[in-house]
């Protein structure tokens, strides 16, 4: 009964986004429900294709989603990082922005589909992954429910998509983080209560006592994202098929929730999800304790409590009221400690462990990972004290600190998690190669440091030079001056990250021969529930 | 509890998929720094404005306010540079001498000013561009004593919105039917023949007619231009908008419009509140532009 129902209601998808898609009246909006149309059309097929065979029990954990996602995340690290290097290139040398090409691929049209396909494609896909790995793994149990774990999975990767086409067709509400249209939001929100619904179902049903500290990580990242992209997101469409809408708060108001929602993105997306994973695939990959329980508990919910206080540290100097700063800045510092408690558990948790360095290069990935993860949480306090912010704010200093953060803590965890994954999905002994796993680590550990260093230095230079004045109170260099002088920098950075692209690229060699020539595994209990 | 051998410290007696914890106390030092930067932080919220009340926020026993502190700025400014200011905007600039006090003020301020104002178009150096002029050779298009410079700053060129009607004229766009094509071909190799270009193609005695007829009127029968109308001189070997033959038949064909803002029509253009201090600011540009090569 629920079959039929189910295809039913696809049909009845696929009709109506044909109906939005005749009415369109913009050409993002038109992709945006070509796009539901074709997905509604693929699921039904599916479906229809899937009717009359015998139910097969189900047993074990659901690991077709994670086997996807894994190969989506490699393949949305390589997407990201070629925008990157890609625009990278196009503020060295603006010729790239080619005219042919103008209000599609110059660097205002690339540049969210830059940060969105990392943080949320690659990041995103890499969270839900290793989340559903995770959450079976240590809850001894299967998901929740099979359809909703695969409506999830496919349903944020049709978020991507719809961001994506949006982005490059011009559909942006110009909100940093938060560009994708009004659709794509709602639809962001349907998959996201799903995926809560998801996790919350499987860890009730657990089968060990507790729930993990990982747990408590990734959970957290799914019950804020839900609450700051909602309240981030309240606009009203200018028409029901039209990509456009107009916010609901507007002025310093605006402002102010599009700070809280973007930096607790990097809190809860980019630190507590990516904790959740630093918390399973660092103890499992070293297979030693976890350092610290006391510290795991105290550190997450004083993190939790800190951070989503933090972001009027964006806004200093701004229209913003001077004791909103205040609080951002001094929330922000005392954030200082409790992200460092994740650090300190992490690389703990390597003691007694460190020979594995030497030979073990993920484990190397894992502690190159944690550290930056510590650098840039205490470099962001840093910046969010207003003395230091007066000169780094609207500089590439920015640039350089997110970069750490992502290309450090979050590229390089999840790439550790991907060679952790990988030969246990696929059942293999291991790795096709270790070597290549120590050249992707070099070149991503070489090119991060091209990249902040540069950021740095065009960074600080550029604060110092725009604040220049000669005894008179007159400025001394003209805005032009500045972007003259960071020139060589931009180079530099742009090649840092066609390093770090060049190892994204090793990586997915090394997993497509992994999955495809390293020896199966004699032993398949790695698959089964822990009873 | 079992111990876990390497550190000698007890596990939680927890383990989910193989994975256990260890009991370690909290780091020492992690534990004085968190209350450190918490005793700050409650400092910091004491000295500075913080708590948001009903109507206003607590201000802080400091006093501190960004935006008293960027007026408190502009006032030292203004007091220091107020008086040379004020003479500067009434000077005669004519008569200002290299060396002296305002001649010196002027010049740092013109810098400056042109430097976050003009810079955009016409570049950090003043060269230009393509369709921007440079500043530092002798070619002007409008004029180029100092007076008359800190006119067309004021009133910019070609504004619809200036009373004045200022700087305004416009060059038809002889493709839309006012001449054939063989005609510009043939007028464009004669204005090119008077500046002694080459790589043109057409008959220069046609050309010359052509010219004598549809622009020597503001370019002049020998096609040195006129400064009243903003038309500019065809002999020299300063071309704004290219000097090949496809870029003259391109100006020919559309008639380039030009245009720079009013500086002085709307304050908020030059970031000035007031009248001294927009005429001070043009009065400074003048100078420094005037100075830098061409200023006649």
């Amino acid at each position: 009964m629920w079959d039929y129902l189910k295809l039913v209601l696809l049909g009845a998808a696929a009709v109506f986004m044909l109906y939005l898609a005749s009415q369109s009246r913009d050409l993002a909006y038109t992709v945006a429900a070509l796009i539901g149309l074709l997905s509604a059309v693929v699921a039904f097929i599916y479906g229809l294709r899937g009717m009359g065979h015998a139910k097969v029990p189900k047993t074990g954990y659901l690991d077709g989603p994670v086997r996807a996602g894994v190969i989506l995340t490699a393949f949305w690290a390589v997407v990201g990082f070629l925008v990157g290097v890609w625009i990278a290139f196009e503020l060295a040398f603006p010729q790239l922005n080619f005219a042919w090409a103008e209000g599609y691929l110059n660097f205002g049209r690339l540049r969210p589909l830059h940060t969105s396909a990392v943080i949320f494609a690659f990041g995103g896909t890499g969270l839900v992954t290793t989340s559903f790995y995770v959450v079976q793994r240590t809850s001894g149990a299967r998901l929740w429910n099979d359809s909703l774990a695969w409506f999830v999975f496919w349903g944020y990767q049709i978020t991507i998509l719809l961001a994506a086409t949006g982005y490059v067709l011009g559909a942006t509400q110009s909100k940093e983080y938060a560009e994708f249209e009004w659709y794509t939001d709602w639809w962001l929100t349907i998959v996201w209560v799903g995926y809560l619904l998801l996790y919350m179902g499987t860890l009730m049903k657990r089968k060990e006592p507790h729930i993990y500290v990982a747990n408590w990580f990734y959970l957290s990242f799914i019950v804020t994202i839900a609450m700051l992209h909602v309240v981030n997101n309240l606009s009203i469409p200018v028409s029901l098929f039209g990509s456009k809408s107009v916010q609901v708060f507007s002025g310093v108001q605006d402002a102010m929730t599009q700070w809280w929602y973007g930096h607790n993105a990097v809190g809860f997306f980019l630190t507590a999800g990516f904790l959740g994973m630093m918390y399973y695939f660092v103890p499992k990959q070293a297979e030693r304790p976890v350092f610290s329980y006391k510290l795991s508990i105290i550190h997450f919910w004083a993190l939790i409590f800190l951070y989503i206080w933090a972001g009027p540290h964006h806004l200093h100097y701004t229209a913003l009221p001077d004791w909103a700063g205040t609080l951002g800045m001094v929330m922000s510092v005392i954030l200082w400690m409790p992200s460092w408690g994740g650090m300190i558990n992490g690389l703990m948790t390597l003691s007694g462990a460190w020979d594995k360095l030497r030979t073990d290069p993920i484990i190397r990935m894992m502690v190159v990972s944690v550290g930056f993860y510590g650098m840039s949480t205490f470099e962001g306090p840093m910046m969010s004290i207003k003395a230091v912010n007066s000169l780094s704010h609207y500089t590439d200093w920015t640039i350089g600190h997110v970069h750490s953060g992502a290309l450090g803590w979050n590229g390089m965890i999840t790439f550790g998690a991907l060679y952790f994954l990988f030969p246990r999905l696929w059942n293999k002994t291991g790795l096709y190669s270790t070597r290549l796993v120590s050249w992707h680590f070099w070149l991503a550990t070489i090119g991060i440091i091209f990249y902040a260093a540069s950021m740095w230095v065009t960074g600080i230079m550029e604060g110092l030079m725009w604040r220049e004045v000669d005894a008179q109170g007159f400025l001394v260099n003209s805005f032009a001056d500045t972007v003259a002088a960071k020139f060589p920098m931009y180079v530099v950075r742009g090649t840092g990250g066609i390093l770090y692209l060049a190892g994204a690229l090793i990586m997915s060699y090394n997993l497509w021969m992994t999955v495809k020539k390293a020896p199966l595994a004699r032993d398949a209990s790695a698959a089964a529930p822990a009873e | 509890m079992s111990k876990d051998d390497k550190n000698k410290v007890q596990t939680t007696g927890h383990e989910w998929d193989g994975i256990q914890e260890l009991n370690n106390p909290l780091p020492r030092w992690w534990v004085w720094i968190f209350y450190a930067c918490i005793v700050w932080g409650v400092g910091y919220m004491v000295a500075y404005p913080a708590i948001p009340l009903v109507n206003k926020a607590t201000p802080g026993l400091l006093g501190f306010s960004t935006r008293a502190n960027v007026a408190a700025d502009i006032e030292k400014f203004k007091a220091m540079n107020g008086e040379i200011e004020a003479q500067l905007a009434s000077a005669d600039l004519t008569a200002l001498e290299p060396g002296s006090d305002l001649y010196s003020f002027g010049m740092n301020y013109g810098n400056a000013t042109f430097a976050a104002f003009c810079s955009q178009c016409h570049g950090s150096g003043a060269a230009g561009a393509k369709g921007y002029p440079n500043l530092l050779d002798n070619d002007w298009l409008w004029g180029g004593d100092i007076e008359t410079i800190a006119y067309s700053i004021r009133h910019g060129v070609r504004n619809t919105e200036d009373e004045d009607n200022a700087h305004y004229s416009e060059m038809p766009a002889f493709g839309d039917d006012y001449l054939e094509d063989e005609d510009i071909a043939n007028v464009v190799a004669y204005v090119m023949e008077l500046s002694g270009l080459e790589g043109a193609e057409g008959d220069l005695e046609a050309g010359a007619v052509v010219f004598e007829e549809n622009c020597a009127s503001c370019h002049m029968e020998d096609g040195t231009g006129d400064r009243g109308q903003g038309a500019p001189n065809l002999t020299d070997a300063i071309w704004l908008y290219g000097s090949s033959a496809e870029e003259i038949t391109h100006s020919v064909e559309t008639g380039p419009f030009g245009v720079m803002p009013a500086w002085g029509l709307n304050a908020s253009f030059v970031g000035g509140a007031d009248e001294q201090t927009v005429t001070a600011k043009i009065n400074a540009v003048a100078l420094y532009v005037h100075q830098l090569g061409g200023g006649e």
